[in-house]
């Protein structure tokens, strides 16, 4: 895999976007595996293809998967007990 | 703009490179005109599209370098050996090409001049790109809160802006510059290289009772090891922000 790339929540905030309309980042978001409660931009992506994973910064179980696949999009959330968005 | 209504999907915009500039040995800074560009904040990104006459893309994420000025965009590029974008953007594009990209995005790792808190910046390496966006952005603002940048680099010469930071820690009033070098030193520096540790925290950092903000951006060792510092420093961990890039172990 190629090394240009950012390897956190920051990175993937354009193709979160664009299934949320809005910025999912900054959102805080509850581990369901351990409870730690941060941002989505904090949360560490492990790679692009074939679709995105952030982890908890903490204990590194996924909190969200995002796949694009036969003309589909797929979202898991279930890492996630909620996100938390501030003043929309 | 961020967080107080929805945004919508994003749409590419074809840009085009008005200017390249070399900023060290690796780095280039692409100044691009978007037509229709709506503004950013400082610490945004755009993902940049490239395209394969096979239909083959490669969409990358990279920090606004500039503060909010029009149509006009500036990103600085890394170029990494094994990179598949970066060599291209650095060594390859010219002047009048089109680029796409979209954005601009992330709403965390933004500093809005809308406080007068003071703001603490730490850099390593090519982690200072939007950083010098908060910066740019804070010159031209009307509220100018006092800002340290911490900048930790491998040597003189892998400086990113060196000349303009160097005017701008004479010119920009309350702006304080402190370099980290960790492997070369200029000549009669002071200290042998060192990496940023809990001294130099404690000597340059704004006290913890200023309830400063903190942005830490650069290879995910380095944000780590900041990041650590600043907690047991007994900074307010919800007020250290950090964006994190490259592999992890990477080098700082």
């Amino acid at each position: 895999m190629s090394t240009d790339l950012f390897f956190d929540g920051n990175a993937v905030a354009g193709e979160l976007r664009n299934v949320f309309c809005n910025d999912v980042t900054a959102a805080e978001g509850e581990c369901a595996a351990c409870g730690k409660i941060a941002p989505l931009a904090e949360g560490r992506v492990y790679a692009f293809a074939p679709g995105i994973v952030i982890r908890c910064s903490a204990c590194g179980q996924p909190l969200l998967r995002l796949v694009n696949a036969d003309s589909r999009l797929w979202l898991d959330i279930r890492g996630l007990v909620y996100l938390q968005f501030r003043s929309l | 703009m961020a967080g107080t209504a929805l945004l919508g999907r994003l749409v590419w915009y074809v840009a085009t490179v008005a200017e390249r500039r070399q900023e060290t040995e690796t780095a280039w800074t692409l100044a691009l005109t978007v037509p229709n560009w709506p503004g950013h904040e400082a610490g945004q990104h755009v993902d940049v599209r490239l395209r394969a006459q096979d239909g083959y893309t490669a969409v990358r994420s990279y920090s606004i370098a500039n503060a909010a000025q029009g149509e006009h965009l500036e990103i600085t590029i890394e170029q990494l050996p094994d990179g598949e974008v970066s060599p291209y953007l650095a060594q390859t594009i010219a002047i009048g090409d089109a680029l796409e990209l979209r954005g601009p995005v992330g709403g965390w790792f933004v500093w809005r001049p809308a406080s007068n808190d003071p703001v603490q910046l730490f850099a390593g390496g090519s982690g200072v790109v939007p950083l010098m966006a908060m910066v740019r952005t804070r010159a031209l603002s009307s509220v100018r809160p006092p800002f340290h940048l911490t900048y930790s680099v491998r040597a003189p010469e892998s400086i990113i802006y060196a000349p303009e930071l160097r005017q701008r820690a004479t010119r920009d009033e309350g702006l304080s510059i402190t370099y980290a070098y960790t492997r070369t030193t200029p000549p009669g520096w002071p200290t042998s290289p060192h990496r940023v540790d809990a001294a130099l925290i404690s000597e340059t950092a704004f006290p913890s009772s200023k309830n400063p903000i903190s942005f830490v951006c650069g290879p995910t060792p380095f944000v780590e090891a900041v990041a650590n510092l600043l907690a047991h420093a007994g900074y307010d961990s919800s007020r250290i922000k950090t964006e994190r890039f490259g592999p992890t172990g990477g080098t700082q």
